[in-house]
């Protein structure tokens, strides 16, 4: 009589489910081509190389990125700015910035590295490419456009949702060294490509005051 | 015969086969889909209107593949063995009525492959010829996991029809004591069982037969190696059992032989014990010509998905709990319940031996 019992249970376990799945309550699956699930804020996707709102680059060829990849995947070569037509604010600029992301490992060391916040990630994942070629990108596909729309390899891509493309990335902006009091109203960086035009972070008056009181001190 | 009546016989197996087929296709798609619900998942829905055609695209890609030939097969009965598989599972559906019989000008057509007086036993033969099927294809693919699963199937297929022919004679002799004259033939069990006990209680034989009833569903389950009786091809334990070396359309038409086996019994079942197409029949003529065709099929299909949800609920049985449970508990009960109920008839018919 136990086994009967259990068997009715096990029935009702499975009968259950049916129905919470037949009304959709229960489908945990995303069919993702058609539908993306949304990515945590600070998802580790390919990179991309921001500009500043007034359309300059940050990056200003300074190698540090490429010093700090673990996987030594990041090729940058410098830059003499035009003194009259600048394509960088500071002396220099990324004349050459190659990520071979056959190699990437996704670290975000680079990010870090980086003083100018010039390189960030997105939350692009889509990266297959059928050549080797392909999958070292150049300053052409990482760098950003002047409205801050990030370059796809593949921009007819069905799978290029370029929503997400200009909300790309958050974590930058947690770890910034950038910030500080001295600074309050100009905009120095942005952590999501495109307009510059997000509200400061809620605690960010408490902790500029936190600053100047310890300059003060 | 008059060529009007060879027309009606082939219409009739054509009739049955195209609906034997059309379910087949839908079952295979229902049961992925069900049992995907049942785990939470989606399940087919790329091919047609929610995944509706996937049976059609499984089957063009297996017609496609290259059918595999083992170097050590014994070829004659490598190549037999899927049309032993496919053969009895038509032949099996052929017996059963599935809808009530309608009149074209003089002739009456009845709707259902062929009335045979002898039509259980004809089932049990044919569900004991597609054992060899299994167990031709285990030995001749010359490979050691499709020789367990023959064996296993074999034992499996005599222990469970045994426990399924005596829930068999039992309807049949209740059948024979409403006064059928012919309680083999499926045709007069379906007809015996027209009618409602005062008016409410359909006269089906799941009512007075209800132990013999639950004894047929476990066989029946057992006979068409479905879990949680699919020893015969367990995945996890002997790769694909008594199939592993078949491939392309050879696999193709044992896949089919289980789908097609696993409704011709539920249709069976619906047959025995639930009153086949009787139902209530009503509106104009057409709908109610339709109807009993429609009865049968939500019957079945209330057993078809008794086979599925217990598929997607219970675990594998280890082999000795089959035989032990076959035997053991089956077959004894299968055999109480037929004395209980002959003797039950016997008081009925002629009154008490003492009296």
């Amino acid at each position: 009589m136990g086994l009967l019992t259990e068997f009715f249970k096990g029935l009702k376990v499975t009968g259950g489910t049916m129905l919470r799945t037949i009304t959709g309550r229960e489908v945990v699956t995303t069919e993702y081509p058609k539908e993306m699930r949304e990515k945590p804020q600070r998802f580790h996707g390919r990179h991309v190389l921001n500009r500043y709102p007034d359309g300059m680059e940050k990056c200003i060829g300074c190698e540090l990125c490429a010093g700090a990849c673990p996987a030594h995947c990041i090729y940058v070569r410098g830059m003499d700015n035009d003194p009259e037509a600048p394509t960088s604010p500071g002396e220099r600029f990324g004349y050459v910035y190659e990520i071979n992301m056959l190699r990437c490992i996704f670290c975000g060391l680079c990010v870090e590295a980086c003083p100018t916040e010039a390189i960030t990630m997105t939350h692009l994942f889509e990266m297959s490419t059928t050549n080797r070629e392909d999958a070292i990108y150049t300053r052409e596909t990482l760098l950003m456009d002047t409205q801050g729309n990030v370059p796809h390899m593949f921009p007819d891509d069905p799978l290029a949702d370029q929503e997400e493309l200009l909300t790309a990335d958050g974590w930058l902006r947690a770890t910034a060294s950038s910030g500080a009091a001295a600074y309050e109203g100009v905009q120095m960086w942005q952590g999501t490509p495109g307009p510059a035009d997000w509200d400061p972070e809620p605690d960010q008056d408490a902790r500029d005051s936190k600053q100047s009181d310890d300059a003060d001190g | 015969m008059t060529w009007e009546e060879i027309a009606i016989v082939v219409l009739r197996v054509v009739m049955t086969f195209v609906l034997l087929l059309l379910v087949t296709v839908i079952n295979v798609w229902a049961e992925r889909k069900i049992v995907a619900d049942m785990q939470s998942r989606i399940g087919p829905n790329r091919a047609g209107p929610w995944g509706i055609l996937q049976t059609v695209a499984d089957g063009l890609k297996l017609f496609f593949k290259e059918s595999v030939t083992p170097r050590k097969v014994e070829l004659g009965m490598y190549l037999l063995a899927p049309f032993l598989a496919v053969i009895p599972a038509f032949l099996i559906f052929m017996m059963v009525p599935w809808g009530a019989p309608f009149t074209i000008g003089e002739y009456e057509v009845a709707l259902q492959g062929a009335d045979l007086h002898i039509g259980l036993l004809f089932i049990l033969a044919m569900s004991s010829m597609a054992v060899y099927a299994v167990v031709l294809a285990g030995w001749s693919s010359g490979s050691k996991y499709p020789l367990i699963g023959g064996v296993r199937a074999t034992a499996q297929a005599i222990s469970y029809e045994a426990a399924m022919g005596l829930a068999m004679v039992a309807v049949v002799l209740w059948t024979a004591s409403l006064g059928s004259e012919n309680a083999l033939s499926l045709a007069s069990i379906v007809e015996a069982q027209q009618g409602t006990w005062g008016g409410i209680i359909p006269r089906w034989n799941i009512f007075p037969q209800v132990a013999a009833f639950v004894v047929f569903l476990i066989a029946i389950v057992a006979e068409t190696n479905r879990a949680p009786f699919d020893l015969v091809e367990a995945e996890q334990e002997i790769v694909g059992g008594f199939h592993t070396e078949y491939s392309g359309m050879r696999f193709a038409m044992f896949f089919l032989a289980e789908y097609v086996n696993i409704f011709s019994m539920s249709a069976i079942a619906a047959t025995l014990f639930l009153g086949g197409w009787n139902g209530p029949t009503f509106g104009p003529p057409i709908v109610a010509a339709v109807l009993p065709t429609i009865w049968f099929l939500i019957k079945t299909y209330v057993i078809v998905f008794l086979f599925f949800w217990i598929r997607a609920t219970l675990p594998r049985l280890r082999y000795d709990q089959l035989m032990s449970l076959g035997w053991k508990r089956l077959i004894p009960a299968a055999l109480v319940w037929l004395i209980v109920s002959t003797v039950a008839i016997g008081f009925r018919q002629f009154g008490a031996p003492w009296s």
